[in-house]
């Protein structure tokens, strides 16, 4: 039966009349593409605008603390790859800072900077791709993010030439890097980084003051400093507002005092804060980068003393942490001498930052959900763990 | 920042009552912890996060951590008259330590820039497992307590919203407890062998000759 364009006209819209004054529930995900990953967010929308959201995730949970309890120490480290799978390098680090804390292990220095130009590096990727993600949540499909993977393609390519692998690289080892980085590699992380600024550049342009961009992030998701700082927000996002905490210059771990950069930090605290944050930590990551390149020294990179067999840290416990690219990674491990740990804990940044997702999304509509969630930066294999 | 001697004494002089252990860690580490007693558990961390010179306003890293019941054997020689003859014997004495769960909280300031401290809480057993949730304190506790709620089983006294977080509601079990056994699943591998095979084969009815499977691995071995 065909219905007559007055019937239509005249049908009284009961749906809406229904509904006025309630919320309507939704559930969005897990299978949404703007939810990096499997995840999900039950919202409560009042038209457009949420009144309630609450994160439920767990869709990759393995059990990652369980299965690091029941393997060797060393056994865990290619796991730690799997956490953040963009951030294989600094898990890696975060992982075997903390066992050479529990143990007492000493790094050769070639091997530090080894670790900082390989975290730096990471960081670039990270946060480029961050950007290309967050743009194409905003609806600039494609191009952008195409634009920051070529560049992350770059810097897996320097990976995968030192470890092997692209993402999963498994390169750190207690008490130093599993293999040493030959001058040709340096020439060409070198030239990569050098070219950086110019893409850099134009990225930012490209972005910056583009009008559709800063309607949809600024005055969008604000964070005060003081919910931040309760709420254990760590990384870019504490950063982006106004908190200088920058874990690389007050644990100074590594060899970081030995190099010069500055920690950018934010005003408002919004999701534009937050992009330009990254954009901002790129320049600095690249200082440092330059730095290391001129201040490496050939040297060993593995510390001879330890044990890869028969590895056992004496009793006790130890938590180190590092500053990862999307907030503070850190890693708890009680060691009762034997070779597991007893207890291998994950701090993991993207899980925590998650716990304000609903105080910034209130009031704000469907779509700033997406631009806000993009903005905090999460990845799932660390999220479930 | 001050030494966790006077952190205590402090604290201790703050929240009239309260019992706070120095723990100790043999670690290389040297990141000895503070027990707090679970009465006064959150007028401790209030004082913590508050007092002007600690201003542990970061409470980075929750978690917990299970302690099963062990029994300690120890064998002291002693004197003893046998036949006549003093001799020394060995008498062996066993100890009992009932387990317990634990909280561990990892605190930090970003408002001086110092830390850790580590506060940890205790359970009085693993069945009944309570601890004051430290969330309206600091709200980074939120999701972690959750978890170690859904994967140890320790309810946090106090918390807004506990419920489980990465596994799924029906979920009984606590999977991070040491003596969590895994429940008898065998379905996830499409053509089961060994031991799995073994547990496939309770659950079965047996049809020898329809079991794919079987005959796949039986075909394997030979």
């Amino acid at each position: 039966m065909t219905v007559g364009f007055q019937e239509l006209k005249q049908a009284p819209p009961k749906m809406s009349a229904r509904l006025q004054g309630e919320l309507m529930e939704v559930s969005m995900g897990p299978q949404h593409p703007s939810t990096h990953g499997v995840f999900r967010m039950n919202v409560a929308l009042d038209g457009e605008i949420v009144r309630k959201l609450k994160p439920v995730f767990g869709y990759l949970h393995r059990n990652h603390e369980k299965i690091g309890e029941n393997t060797s120490y060393l056994g865990s480290m290619p796991y730690t790859d799997r956490l953040d799978y963009f951030c294989s390098m600094t898990n890696n680090w975060a992982y075997a800072l903390s066992v050479e804390k529990l143990a007492g292990i000493e790094v050769p220095e070639r091997a530090e900077y080894l670790r900082i130009i390989l975290a730096e590096l990471t960081r670039l990727q990270n946060h480029v791709s961050l950007l290309g993600f967050l743009l194409s949540d905003m609806g600039a499909w494609g191009t952008p993010l195409m634009y920051a993977f070529r560049e992350r393609e770059k810097i897996l390519d320097l990976f995968e030439s030192l470890s092997g692998s692209r993402m999963m690289c498994d390169y750190m080892r207690f008490g130093g890097c599993r293999v040493d980085a030959g001058d040709d590699w340096m020439l060409r992380a070198k030239a990569i980084v050098d070219l950086f600024p110019k893409f850099l550049d134009e990225f930012e342009n490209l972005i910056v003051s583009n009008e559709i961009l800063i309607a949809r992030t600024q005055h969008v998701g604000k964070l005060s400093a003081e919910l931040a700082i309760s709420a254990g927000i760590t990384g870019p996002m504490l950063r982006a507002s106004g908190v200088n905490y920058d874990i690389r210059k007050i644990d100074n771990y590594g060899f970081y005092p030995r190099f010069k950069f500055r920690v950018p930090l934010g005003d408002h605290g919004d999701c534009y804060d937050r992009l330009m944050m990254r954009v901002l930590e790129l320049r600095e990551s690249l200082s440092i980068l330059q730095q290391a390149f001129t201040q490496i020294q050939p040297g060993p990179v593995m510390n001879p003393k330890v044990k890869v067999r028969a590895f056992r840290p004496p009793i006790g416990e130890a938590y180190g942490r590092i500053e990862g690219p999307k907030g503070e990674l850190g890693f708890y491990l009680i060691s009762d001498g034997t070779a597991n740990p007893y207890r291998y804990r994950v701090r993991p940044p993207s899980f925590i930052n998650l716990t304000i997702l609903e105080d910034m999304c209130l009031g704000h509509t469907v779509a700033d959900v997406m631009v806000i969630l993009g903005s905090i930066d999460i990845v799932m294999g660390e999220v479930d763990r | 920042m001050e030494s966790l001697e006077q952190i205590k004494a402090r604290a201790e002089a703050a929240v009239p009552g309260a019992k706070i252990d120095i723990v100790p860690n043999a670690s290389p580490s040297q990141q000895l912890s503070l027990k707090i007693d679970n009465q006064h558990a959150a007028a401790v961390a209030k004082f913590m996060r508050d007092d002007p010179a600690l201003r542990l306003d970061f409470c980075s890293n929750v978690t917990g951590v299970d302690w099963l019941d062990r029994t300690v054997k120890k064998t002291i020689k002693v004197k003893q008259m046998v036949d006549g003859v003093e001799k020394d014997v060995d008498q062996t004495t066993e100890e009992f330590f009932p387990g317990y769960l634990e909280a561990v909280y990892h605190l930090y300031s970003i408002a001086h820039k110092h830390g850790p401290v580590i506060i940890r809480m205790q359970t009085a057993n693993r069945t009944e497992a309570h601890l004051p949730s430290l969330t309206s304190i600091w709200r980074s506790a939120e999701f972690q307590e959750r978890e170690i709620f859904d994967l140890y089983g320790i309810k946090f006294d106090g918390h807004v919203d506990l419920r489980r977080i990465l596994m799924w509601d029906e979920f009984e079990d606590f999977p991070m407890r040491k003596d969590y056994r895994e429940p008898d699943d065998y379905e996830y591998e499409p053509t089961p062998h060994d031991d799995v095979l073994e547990k496939a084969k309770q659950h079965y009815a047996p049809r020898p000759e329809l079991d794919g499977a079987e005959k796949l691995t039986a075909q394997q071995t030979e």
